[in-house]
């Protein structure tokens, strides 16, 4: 570990800590429909897509309609997207006349892209035509994004208002997402990408003649494509989905230090600052901070542990030279990109699966033990550190319920979040939303690794590295990361399809338990809050919030990891890799 | 039965054995699904039961271990079963100390044409009507209709001294099981019988009725979520286990299920309910649903009378002001002389001053030369018409009145005193005799000892308290004031008090309040929730959802405390039982793989010796910890009155990081111990 590195970390949080705030208040305004100095150019758009789809903004929706809303809008998108894919050969913007895509592969894709998970199971240069990237899968990246989005708003209305059977719309939420916060700064994101390097472009593939011929390889094709406007979505959406299959590591994605860091901010800059909106639209600014707080603190675990394993490098390689220097980052720089070391591939593969992102600047299976475990445990906490956009925030605000819950009768009263007291109905949409995710990965994982003919035999590694990674790809799926471990071949039937369905479970059937939960929180008297009232604003709550992440993440997984990166990694120590 | 016979010790030999009986029957399948944590261990032990049969047929290595996790296995079921049987012992034991109450009696019903008739207590129904004489047992619940009695209602209240009940008011109401000790009453029965109250009040302490209340809905939802995912991280690990060429026994994957899901609060939650009745009933209070013992711990507002409550049963004279020109002897004489026939307590006050300060004796006065004067709501005024005097005392307005029909107007200087004095928190009576105004009797209310104290720490837990009182707004400003309370209502009817419950209801807030009287009724059935005194009317214990035995308002502070520290119990052990998971998975998780992965033996930070005695310390401590903590149980996490913030901080220390420390040591300990005796 350099200082160096160290302060590239805290440039880093010190950025997202800055923009909180700004990003809280301008998304705050936006959803409650305030005036914002957007809406000279955006409103008279807005008008005009109500006009045309018929959509009346000023009727609320009861958290019933507004779920089914969101599923039909997401059932329509992802059929669709599985059509184009289906039939892109015949369709335009097809230079490189790629062939239409086969059934599972294509579910696997429509259900990755709808979820905000984007797994790419397929190698995007030679799958996917120029079509398929903008209409279908840059789409997709929009409003699966700005789902999620309008769901966090949904929830902190169901938190905020007292007595009422509404949520807001779900129409009017999607359109203000996608029109006010996600289009604008993609817009200034892709610009400035273009500025580092980005491609953007509709040209057929490049051909280059190598100047040093190896054996029969006497050129290479370079792909080309509208780049930086998939690229800006792809972080600022927390989707992932590379246009490349290297994503952020190929240097038309990613080429320089600054675009790097660029990317690392869109990542979390939404979720942090919905963390604001939280405490602005329910009034108490100061649990929205206790909620940033405690999301920074398992950030901050998480870098510290990843940055401090690869740093320290495989103790087998014992001839070779990993210590820092002027001239080289040390460590463990197995499937890293120089131009990012060890520091900055440590944080982006940290962040992308605090968040529920997926892209990658790096290869996660080529990290040391401990730290392929802090992107597989960032992901089996459900991704609520930050999280995708939306989705991180009312993921964790589950957890706040839940701890609320266990810990406030503690107090000596009914729980209280927020002035609504925490019943059983609550509690059992709290863990109907929390079984989800064990059950999915678990129970796909545990099949596929006792499954020699279609499990097992896609690993590339033995092992618990093999382990580990049919882990992470059950986890990815259902977390709606998208990141791979690699070192497994998953696109075949069975792995597309279960970890198709995998991202449905965990997008969709942890979606309506916790719309029901905002619905009914909405429907609540408010308690005013006195001395006796549980408090979740202070420093104190931020523990706890964080312990019950963490307990309730390792008790479920700890048995499951511990054959998997825990062995590896002690194994190591003594010796022996995978 | 003395109220120290009551406080039952938690490890009383009568009890114990009972409950180790009934322990065994809870086995019952059906009677465990109530509790899904314990039916999932109780399905594990009937497993590794029918495997350890098996491999006592086959003569399989390793019955020593896998008999002894069996029966720790069935030991963990049984301890809950004894947590929840001890519980409900403490009621039964009640229970039959109330039954004695409930002796065979014979009633004498009252017949249409005036005579009686003898029939069997159990064969008295709703609306008929019984004479009770000295001696006897009253039959049933009723109210008198007839007469006056002095009642020994010891039987329920434990309290031995007798009391007065009578016809009409607020004190009509009897309780089937209590003996009239004089007089002759006539009452009206108002429950069939079974549903009386001292039915009910078995019922109740038994648990017979008891029903889950809707916090332990919450918290059992929880713990049988919690089950599932840890069923799922354990039957998912075997496949695991299997891949890792590491496959495990069903002995093994039941101890880690059943030390990882919570048994610790899933064998204590019943426990903890049944408990906390158990000790409103120890202070002598019965609440009719255990959703008012879990909103009494919500409670944002207690309504509390001034009278009875806030101070001493009633104001005292403190003092006799004389206007100018009057002598106080002269006053004083006035003031007893109508107050002999006064019977009200502030009338033998102002008797009693005038006796203690001026050594005026307390007068026999015969019908024919006094004319007694009564109260009246028109007149406000009482008094005396004697030998010519004519002596009036009553409110300032009245005297005034009184005072000017005579033609000359009240001195400024009355107004004046009688401002003064309401303003300090008394309430002043004016004596004025044939037209004249005399002077001022200064009544006091005298605030109970140690209010002020109880009312800071209510303050502290978030808990505003709210002084009812009919005394104008000046008097009762100063009452308040000098009492601590956070805000009163002045001049309040029944109607007032109503509104204001309803407005704290519309704010969100929860109510409680303490009531008697027939008027009363309505507030109490609107209050979340309504302890109703003893003392009090029919239709008041009915609105209520509490009745206190001892008809002692300032027990409301007590019921609060008792439903805060019954919540607090509940989310103490549940934290504590989810805080030790993580010292189990220390111990089992290596000792299941460190067979396969000796380098896996680095997790093993307890150094326990073996994987088979890893994995029974851990199987014991989590069944040796039920019994632990029962009497924690039983008598509640210790209740202080501190803010959430600071009661928070306090029970996530002990509670929370105690739960993961504890463990630690105690599997550490248990698997010394069984090594030394050779057991694994």
């Amino acid at each position: 570990m350099t200082l160096n590195g160290w302060l590239q970390i805290l440039f880093f949080f010190a950025l997202i800590l800055a923009v909180t705030k700004p990003l809280g208040v301008f998304m705050a305004h936006v959803f409650n429909r305030e005036r914002t100095w957007l809406d000279p150019i955006l409103r008279p758009v807005e008008r005009l897509i109500y006009r045309l789809t018929g959509v009346d903004e000023t009727r609320e929706m009861r958290w019933t309609e507004y779920a089914l809303a969101m599923l039909l809008f997401s059932g329509v998108s992802m059929v669709v997207l599985y059509l184009i894919q289906r039939m892109q050969a015949w369709l335009p913007f097809n230079p490189q006349k790629l062939a239409n895509i086969e059934p599972s592969s294509a579910f696997n894709t429509a259900a990755s892209f709808t979820t905000n998970t984007n797994w790419q199971s397929y190698v995007p240069e030679v799958t996917m035509s120029y079509l398929t990237q903008m209409a279908g899968l840059a789409y997709h990246n929009f409003v699966s994004a700005a789902v999620g989005i309008a769901l966090a708003i949904a929830f902190i209305r169901g938190i905020a208002r007292r007595e009422q059977n509404t949520l807001g719309n779900f129409w009017v939420d999607l359109t203000r997402a996608t029109l006010w916060v996600l289009l604008p700064f993609c817009l200034v994101g892709a610009l400035l990408l273009v500025s580092q390097g980005v491609v953007q472009n509709f040209k057929p593939y490049d051909t280059a003649k190598l100047i040093d011929p190896q054996g029969q390889v006497t050129e290479q094709v370079i792909a080309q494509g509208p780049v930086a406007s998939q690229e800006a979505i792809k972080m600022w959406g927390t989707n992932g989905g590379g246009f490349f299959n290297a994503n952020s590591s190929h240097p038309f994605e990613n080429p320089t230090p600054f675009s790097n860091l660029l990317e690392m901010f869109a990542i979390f800059a939404i979720s942090a600052g919905l963390t604001y909106t939280l405490g602005k639209m329910t009034g108490a600014q100061k649990h929205g901070w206790a909620v940033f707080a405690a999301m920074a603190l398992l950030f901050w675990i998480g870098i510290a542990t990843a940055y401090w394993a690869e740093a320290k490098g495989n103790p087998i390689l014992s001839g070779a030279d990993q210590v820092a220097s002027a001239t080289q980052s040390g460590g463990n720089m197995e499937g890293k990109e120089v131009r990012f070391g060890i520091a900055n591939s440590a944080l982006f593969a940290t962040i992308t699966t605090n968040a529920s992102c997926g892209a990658v600047n790096s290869m996660h299976d080529s990290f040391t033990p401990l730290g392929g475990l802090v992107p597989l445990a960032n992901i089996m906490l459900s991704e609520v550190i930050f999280g995708g956009v939306g989705a991180g925030l009312y993921g964790i605000l589950i957890y706040v319920v839940l701890a609320v819950f266990i810990a406030g009768l503690m107090v000596g009263r009914t729980p209280e979040y927020l002035g609504k007291k925490i019943e059983a109905y609550d509690v059992k949409m709290a863990m109907l939303n929390l079984l989800i995710f064990p059950l999915t990965i678990l129970v796909f994982a545990a099949i596929s690794s006792v499954s020699p003919d279609f499990g097992t035999s896609q690993l590339n590694n033995a092992g618990p590295h093999g382990l580990s990674e049919i882990l992470y790809a059950f986890s990815s799926g259902t977390g709606n990361n998208g990141s791979a471990f690699a070192g497994i071949s998953a696109n075949t039937y069975w792995y597309n399809t279960t970890i198709g369905v995998a991202m449905l479970f965990g997008r969709f059937l942890m979606i309506i338990p916790m719309l029901a939960l905002a619905g009914n929180l909405g429907r609540k008297k408010t308690v005013p809050p006195s001395l006796g009232t549980f408090p979740v604003t202070t420093p104190l709550f931020t523990t706890l919030l964080v312990s019950v992440i963490i307990i309730v993440g390792a008790l479920t997984f700890f048995p499951a990891l511990s054959l998997g990166p825990i062995v590896e990694h002690l194994l190591m120590q003594a010796g022996q890799t995978f | 039965m003395s109220k120290a016979e009551k406080k039952l010790a938690i490890w009383n030999a009568q009890i114990i054995t009972r409950a180790l009986v009934d322990s065994c029957k809870k086995l019952n399948p059906i009677t465990m699904m109530k509790n899904p944590v314990m039916l999932v261990v109780e399905v594990g032990s009937v497993m590794t039961t029918i495997l350890l049969l098996r491999d006592i047929a086959t003569g399989a290595p390793g019955i020593g271990f896998a008999l002894q996790i069996t029966l720790w296995l069935w030991f963990t079921v049984l301890f809950a079963n004894f947590a929840e049987a001890m519980a409900e012992g403490r009621g039964k034991a009640q229970a039959d100390n109330l039954r004695k109450a409930k002796t065979e009696t014979i009633a004498h019903r009252l017949l249409p044409n005036g005579t009686t008739e003898e029939v069997p207590a159990p064969r008295l129904r709703r609306d008929d009507v019984v004479v009770v004489s000295a001696g006897e047992f009253i039959p049933g619940d009723g109210e008198i209709i007839e007469g006056v009695a002095s009642v020994d209602e010891s039987a329920i209240t434990g309290e031995s001294a007798p009391v007065i009940r009578e016809a009409g008011g607020d004190r009509s109401a009897v309780t089937g099981g209590t003996r009239v000790l004089s007089d002759q009453i006539k009452i009206r029965i108002t429950s069939n019988p079974g549903e009386t109250f001292i039915d009910r009040m078995i019922a109740l302490v038994e648990g017979a009725e008891r029903q889950k209340t809707p916090n332990e809905i919450a918290l059992n939802i929880l713990l049988a979520g919690l089950t599932i995912v840890f069923l799922l991280a354990v039957v998912t690990l075997q496949p695991f286990a299997i891949y890792s060429s590491a496959p495990q026994t069903i002995f093994v994957l039941v101890s880690l299920l059943v030390c990882l899901i919570p048994t610790t609060i899933g064998g204590l939650l019943s426990a903890i309910g049944i408990a906390g009745m158990d000790r409103l009933i120890q202070h002598n209070v019965l609440a009719m649903s255990g959703r008012a013992v879990e909103a009494a711990g919500d409670v944002n507002t207690l309504l509390l009378d001034k009278t009875g409550t806030i101070t001493l049963g009633n104001r005292q004279a403190a003092e006799f002001i004389p206007l100018r020109g009057v002598d106080q002897s002269e006053l004083a004489d006035a003031a007893q002389l109508s107050s002999l026939a006064d019977e009200t307590p502030e009338g033998r006050s102002i008797v009693v001053l005038a006796k203690e300060k001026y050594g005026l004796r307390g007068r026999e006065l015969t019908a024919h030369e006094a004319h007694f004067i009564p109260f009246t709501a028109q007149t406000r005024m009482s008094g005396i018409n004697y030998n010519g005097r004519e002596i009036r005392k009553g409110a300032v307005d009245a005297i005034e009145r009184y005072v000017s029909t005579n033609g000359t107007p009240a001195p400024k200087e009355m107004r004046e005193v009688v401002e003064r004095i309401a303003k300090s928190g008394g309430t002043p009576l004016v004596v004025a005799e044939n037209h004249r105004p005399l002077g001022i009797i200064y009544l006091k209310d005298i605030v109970k000892g140690g209010m002020k104290e109880r009312f800071d720490q209510l303050r502290a837990m978030g808990i505003r308290t709210v002084m009812i009182t009919g005394d104008n707004p000046l008097t009762a400003a100063a009452i308040a004031r000098e009492a601590g309370v956070d805000d009163f209502l002045a001049e309040a009817k029944p109607e007032d008090k109503m509104a204001l419950i309803k407005r704290e209801q519309a704010e969100g807030k929860l109510v409680a309040m303490t009531g008697d009287g027939t008027n009363d009724a309505p507030a109490l059935a609107q209050a979340d929730v309504g302890v109703a005194m003893n003392t009090g009317t029919q239709a008041a214990k009915e609105a209520g959802n509490m009745v206190d035995l001892d008809s002692n308002p300032t027990k409301l502070i007590e019921v609060v405390e008792i439903g805060k520290q019954l919540l607090m119990t509940r989310g103490a052990l549940t934290t504590f039982s989810i805080a030790n998971d993580v010292a189990k998975y220390f111990a089992i998780i290596p000792a299941m793989f460190s067979t396969a992965f000796p380098v896996l033996n680095a997790l093993n930070i307890m150094k326990l010796a073996t994987p088979q005695s890893a994995i029974l310390s851990a199987v014991i401590f989590n069944a040796l910890i039920i019994i632990a903590l029962i009497p924690l149980a039983l008598t509640g996490v210790k209740y202080r009155p501190l803010s959430a913030a600071s009661l928070l901080r306090r029970n996530l220390l002990v509670y929370g990081l105690g739960g993961v420390i504890v463990p630690f040591i105690g599997i550490k300990l248990i698997d010394v111990v069984i090594v030394a005796l050779g057991l694994a």
